[in-house]
């Protein structure tokens, strides 16, 4: 690991320094974690008299849990659908913006203050809009013939939810976005657009493949999101219903672990959660890596 | 552009424009329902223009809450999500900036486990230890406080790498010339380090502040006393009044006073606040 050339010799400030932060992490991120994992091998009685060693037993029973495996693959539906739905929309305005020099900085204001609204906030939003007996949306939807519920029908619901997740992760897409084509230097598509090539071809033989780096860093970035920082979406919203359609695996370890009180299985999702995200986070770092090195 | 073709501008101020509409819908409905009465709900739909009960409603929130919902008026929220957003962004900033000093300026045993530590905490949200936290919190005594609120969240390994990056392209020769003027390590930290990294804490705050200002799973388990609830989790528990209809129009309200602060630190700071989203994130 680098270090400076010069350096200051001190025998006691450095610990000193670094005390506040070590004392934080430990005491609430490495304990907690570690009581995660050692949870995940114990069985407690409901009543917390008595706790047994059960192995991995609290990991298979997951893995044959048909309610466990929906969850995952309703997470994995909603985390593509998010990445792909406000990806997709980020690209559109980030093209357009950067095409426009003079309206381009109002535009982008107007576009990126929904990441400061809270996941829950948006969520809230979005089911006051898709509210069955007020809400806009439905009134419409209605009117063309079809009636939406997000508490009847499963997919519905899980419509909802990418809507409201999206929504908030639009403006996010869109400033990294249009940060990569603005990277993007003007003589090539200048080179280009001489031989004669049209603006949609351009895009989709230089521009699209020279953002791809971008593209697949926000791939990881709204995966990590859609997992874990949408509970408050889920939560203002469904609930993980109707039937489990949105029961997104963050928002399960809640349900199972504070308000069903099931500790062990809670605590054994946790872990499989957690080496989801170190699995993401070495992912994301090779590539930054890569991406500094030239 | 490389060329000049009227109707790819048109195209692109169309799409924009449309853009726009999908960003702003959802937030002029909820401004729109907030200055209306609860009867103006009852007739099916959800009004689209503003009605003239805006300051009535808005009164009511912030000064007597919901009645029933069981949640305090909505200045104490305000209060109380404002102290939590504060003292996490400056907590963090705090902790990071020196243990980024102390692992850029010194060599020291330890310095390697400490450094993997703190980078083990970027894979550890909130989220996935939660019953554990709780726990650690509860046997703490810190449920129902301040601390409890905010100390849980201020570990941040992403605030030390930035840190620690900005110190790495400091030049050497700013720290020679220190030493050979005799100034110590914290002289150099004050005069030299917190001076020269005054906009990427700034940008830093920006992000951390709206961080902060969001949170809701946090808040909501560890807080049962209404004097510690902050704005976000509480509109969950007005939006789900046990056996009536919600009063739309006084959530609304709500969700738009929870809404303003952090969209306004956005649009006023907004370089500070990509700069801080650019490289925090990297």
């Amino acid at each position: 690991m680098s270090t400076k050339r010069t350096i200051f010799r001190n025998p006691a400030l450095p610990y000193l320094l670094l005390a506040p932060q070590m004392a934080i992490t430990i005491v609430f991120f490495l304990w907690p974690a570690a009581q995660a994992i050692r949870q995940s091998f114990l069985r407690e009685d409901a009543f917390g008299f008595k706790t047994t060693f059960v192995g991995l037993a609290n990991y298979t029973r997951l893995f044959h849990d048909p309610v466990y495996i929906n969850s995952a693959k309703v997470t994995v539906v909603f985390a593509l659908s998010v990445a792909m739905l406000s990806m997709g929309l980020a690209l559109l305005f980030a093209v357009a913006v950067n095409r426009l020099v003079k309206s381009s900085q109002t535009y982008t204001t107007l576009l990126v203050w929904p990441y400061a609204v809270a996941p829950a906030v948006a969520g809230v939003l979005w089911w006051f809009i898709f509210n069955p007996t007020l809400g806009v949306l439905p009134y419409l939807l209605r009117q063309i013939g079809y009636d939406f519920s997000q508490t009847a029908s499963s997919t519905d619901a899980m419509i909802l939810v990418v809507i409201a997740a999206s929504w908030k992760q639009v403006s996010y897409n869109f400033l990294f976005f249009l940060a990569g084509l603005q990277s993007i230097p003007k003589s090539l598509l200048e080179a280009a657009a001489i031989d004669g090539s049209g603006p949609f071809k351009r895009f989709w033989t230089i521009t699209f493949p020279l953002l791809s780096p971008t593209t697949f860093f926000l791939m990881v970035v709204n995966v990590v999101y859609t997992m874990f920082d949408t509970f408050g979406v889920i939560d203002a919203t469904t609930s993980g219903g109707p039937a489990q359609a949105t029961n997104i695996l963050v928002y399960k370890v809640y349900q199972d672990g504070y308000i069903g009180l099931n500790l062990g299985s809670s605590a054994a999702q946790s872990v499989v959660l957690m080496l989801v995200v170190i699995a993401l986070t070495v992912i994301q770092f090779r590539f930054i890596e890569r991406r500094v090195a030239y | 552009m490389v060329e000049n073709k009227r109707w790819l501008d048109v195209l692109a101020h169309a799409v924009l424009i449309l853009g726009l509409l999908i960003v702003v819908f959802p937030v002029y409905i909820a401004v729109v329902a907030s200055t209306h009465t609860s009867g103006d709900f009852l007739t099916g739909m959800i009004p689209l223009l503003p009605s003239t009960h805006a300051v009535e409603n808005y009164k009511a929130v912030l000064f007597s809450g919901i009645d029933n919902s069981g949640t305090p008026p909505i200045s104490l929220m305000l209060f109380n999500s404002l102290l939590m957003a504060l003292i996490v962004a400056i907590g963090k900033i705090a902790i990071s900036i020196t243990s980024a000093f102390a692992i850029v300026y010194f060599r020291f045993r330890f310095r390697m486990l400490a450094f993997w530590l703190i980078f083990v905490t970027l894979m550890l949200p909130v989220e996935v230890r939660i019953m554990p936290t709780y726990k650690v919190v509860a046997d703490l005594g810190l449920l129902n406080s301040y601390a409890g609120l905010s100390l849980p969240l201020i570990a941040s390994a992403t605030a030390t790498f930035l840190f620690r990056q900005v110190f790495l392209t400091m030049p050497d020769e700013l720290t020679e010339a220190a030493r050979i003027d005799g100034a110590g390590p914290m002289k150099f930290f004050r005069d030299m380090l917190l001076p020269l990294s005054r906009t990427n804490i700034a940008a830093l705050f920006v992000i951390l502040f709206i961080f902060g200002w969001n949170q809701y799973l946090w808040p909501l388990l560890i807080t049962t006393d209404e004097r510690f609830y902050t704005i976000v989790m509480g509109i969950k528990r007005m939006s789900d009044a046990v056996d009536a209809e919600p009063r739309w129009h006084l959530v609304m309200a709500t969700v738009t006073l929870a809404m303003l602060p952090p969209i306004m630190v956005v649009i006023f700071m907004q370089k500070l606040f990509v700069k801080g989203l650019v490289e925090t994130e990297k």
